[in-house]
């Protein structure tokens, strides 16, 4: 079942810009155009895309704070240009880059304000609350004041008040930004236990890769407005064009190697990195370099995900157009 | 599809998310004491060093426009108290312009409570009781000054002042956050209607131009918040040229004026929501 329906949604944005002494100049800036997708109840899905390609937008259209300027919007059933406070009853936000937390209160008394501004029955909000306080590590932290906490803890704060009134969608606006490493540890094994456990669909837009290989069995990789992939991690690197390296340590420098199908990315004395496409096979490639030189070592580098993804941005040719082989319709 | 709820149950819901959220301002700064005793009381002198003004005036003079001190006193009083209240109430409106270029407002959309409510009780703060309670004391001693003939007419229009007259500066409150959604800098300009008026309201309107009282009484109604009650309460003539029934139309122009600034907010949120900032 669909829980998150996006059809033909756009957004435009009127910029408007001085223009000499009186005069205002207005731009219309499309941060969304003809966004179709639709997310499955439980599913896990990443929202990827460089600064500016709209996934902010996206977030702010399907939890109601913007709406559409055209297309169709559903979540959960509800339409969140026309009843924006029903749907916050059954979605849970969390804005990386801002607190939905009391500054000066324990942070007890935030989830206790939600408790009463959601009317969670008390049952239901003991057990929410022990669970978040329980895996992500909150026990000590519930009466200190929020502006005590590091950046770390008010994020599991955070994550926390935005699922006690157990949302069916859970938004995470850049979750794991400016936290060091355990703490992404910590939040990642948190989301992962909440979607496996409670079923909770989660959206999460990140620029940090290591949440998506983690966590989202699906991509969606929207730039300009526009998905330009939407499927697995693996489908990502054929869509990208992906390459390996092939990193070779020969017994004496030699010019660089010229092997069909293979192109010298470096050469560092008798080392020389060789690129292929990340679909064709290692082995006739190191037989055929063996056979021209006498080999010492050698290793495959498997491409940084990172690097895939920028280069789909680089070049929005045709191989992104193919690529928009999602699994859902 | 669920049933819209009632307007009824929408204002209780809108009323009980004030309360949590003002509830929540109270107690965060009370982490700040000696700061809230040092701002209430710094208000309540602010708010007095205008009736200093007003008390030097009257060392040189006997009235003022017609009016004695206790009748000056009385303005003086109505107008504090009540902007008092409605700045107590929902006065952090005029810095939602703050919270739209901050995009804190986001965060009051995704909760399931009427964005007005919860960005009127935003930073809701006992100091602003300063004001009040000061003008209190004055409209009190006013009150012992003037030989009225307190009929229970007299006692309801005073109440009725009261009341009204809070509303009516609380809708410019409204109404000027609404213009902060996109002119998020139109805080000044608020401020010179709800403050630059008030001050106005101190003094009698039989001193001010004619073009000024009217615009006044027919453009952003603040004469209804004391002057033209207060001819009726006080027994004095009204030299202004109005009707008769304009002394006890306060609750009619609140009225109007609060659905006016309640659908010119709700405008603006909308318009917010479709075009961004």
């Amino acid at each position: 079942m669909a829980i998150i329906e996006v059809e033909n949604v756009a957004r435009s944005f009127t910029v408007r810009r001085k223009a000499g002494r009186l005069r205002r100049e207005r731009t219309e800036v499309r941060a969304v155009e003809d966004l179709s997708f639709s997310v499955t109840a439980g599913e896990m899905v990443g929202y990827i895309g460089p600064n500016g390609a709209g996934k902010s937008t996206t977030i702010k259209m399907l939890t109601g704070i913007l709406v559409p300027s055209a297309g169709r919007l559903r979540v959960a059933g509800v339409d969140p240009q026309r009843d924006r406070t029903r749907l916050a009853r059954r979605i849970g936000v969390v804005f990386g880059q801002r607190t939905t937390l009391w500054w000066d209160l324990p942070l007890r008394d935030s989830y206790e304000l939600a408790r009463r501004i959601y009317r969670i029955e008390d049952a239901r909000y003991r057990r929410n609350l022990d669970r978040c306080i329980e895996l992500l590590g909150l026990g000590p932290l519930l009466d200190v004041p929020v502006r005590q906490l590091s950046l770390g803890q008010r994020m599991r704060g955070d994550i926390a008040a935005a699922l006690l009134h157990d949302p069916e969608v859970l938004y995470l606006d850049e979750p794991t930004i400016g936290l060091d490493v355990i703490s992404k540890n910590r939040v990642r094994e948190f989301l992962a236990e909440i979607n496996a456990e409670s079923g909770t669909t989660v959206l999460l837009t990140t620029h940090d890769l290591t949440d998506i290989e983690r966590l989202c069995s699906r991509v969606m990789v929207i730039d300009h407005g526009r998905v330009v992939y939407d499927g697995g991690l693996d489908g990502l690197h054929e869509a990208g064009r992906s390459e390996r390296t092939l990193v070779v340590d020969l017994a004496l420098p030699a010019p660089p190697i010229d092997v069909p199908g293979t192109r010298v990315v470096k050469v560092e004395g008798p080392r020389q990195w060789l690129a292929f496409p990340a679909s064709a096979s290692a082995a006739p490639l190191v037989a055929a370099v063996a056979a021209a030189h006498p080999l010492v070592d050698l290793s495959v580098r498997e491409p940084a995900i990172e690097d895939v993804i920028a280069r789909m941005y680089a070049s929005p040719g045709p191989a992104l157009a193919t690529a928009r082989s999602g699994p859902t319709g | 599809m669920g049933e819209q709820p009632g307007s009824l149950v929408r204002t209780l819901d809108a009323l009980r998310a004030y309360r949590l959220i003002a509830g929540m301002w109270l107690r965060a700064s009370m982490a700040y004491r000696t700061s809230f005793w040092i701002t209430a009381v710094g208000n309540a002198v602010t708010s007095a060093l205008d009736f200093v003004v007003i008390a030097i005036m009257f060392l040189h003079t006997t009235a003022l426009g017609g009016w004695t001190l206790p009748q000056v006193a009385f303005l003086y009083g109505t107008s504090g108290l009540t902007l008092g209240l409605a700045d107590l109430l929902v006065g952090s409106l005029d810095q939602l312009g703050q919270r739209v270029r901050d995009g804190s407002v986001d965060v009051v959309l995704v909760r399931p409570a009427a964005a007005l409510a919860q960005l009127g009780a935003d930073r809701f703060a006992l100091r602003r009781a300063g004001r009040v309670v000061q003008s209190g004391l004055i409209l009190g001693w006013a009150l012992s000054r003037l030989p009225i003939d307190w009929t229970a007419g007299r006692l309801l229009v005073l109440l009725v002042l009261v009341v009204c007259g809070t509303v009516i500066f609380g809708s410019v409150f409204v109404a000027g956050a609404a213009f902060q959604f996109f002119a998020t800098d139109a805080a000044e300009v608020q401020n010179s209607v709800t403050y630059g008026g008030a001050t106005m309201l101190q003094y009698p309107p039989t001193i001010y131009a004619r073009d000024l009282v009217r615009g006044v009484v027919f453009g952003v109604p603040l004469a209804f918040v004391n002057w033209l009650p207060a001819l009726y309460v006080l027994g004095l003539p009204d030299t202004l040229g109005l009707p008769g029934w304009f002394r006890f139309a306060s609750p009619l122009v609140a009225l109007a004026f609060a659905t006016a600034a309640g659908l010119l907010w709700r405008a603006a949120l909308r318009s917010y929501r479709s075009t961004g900032s």
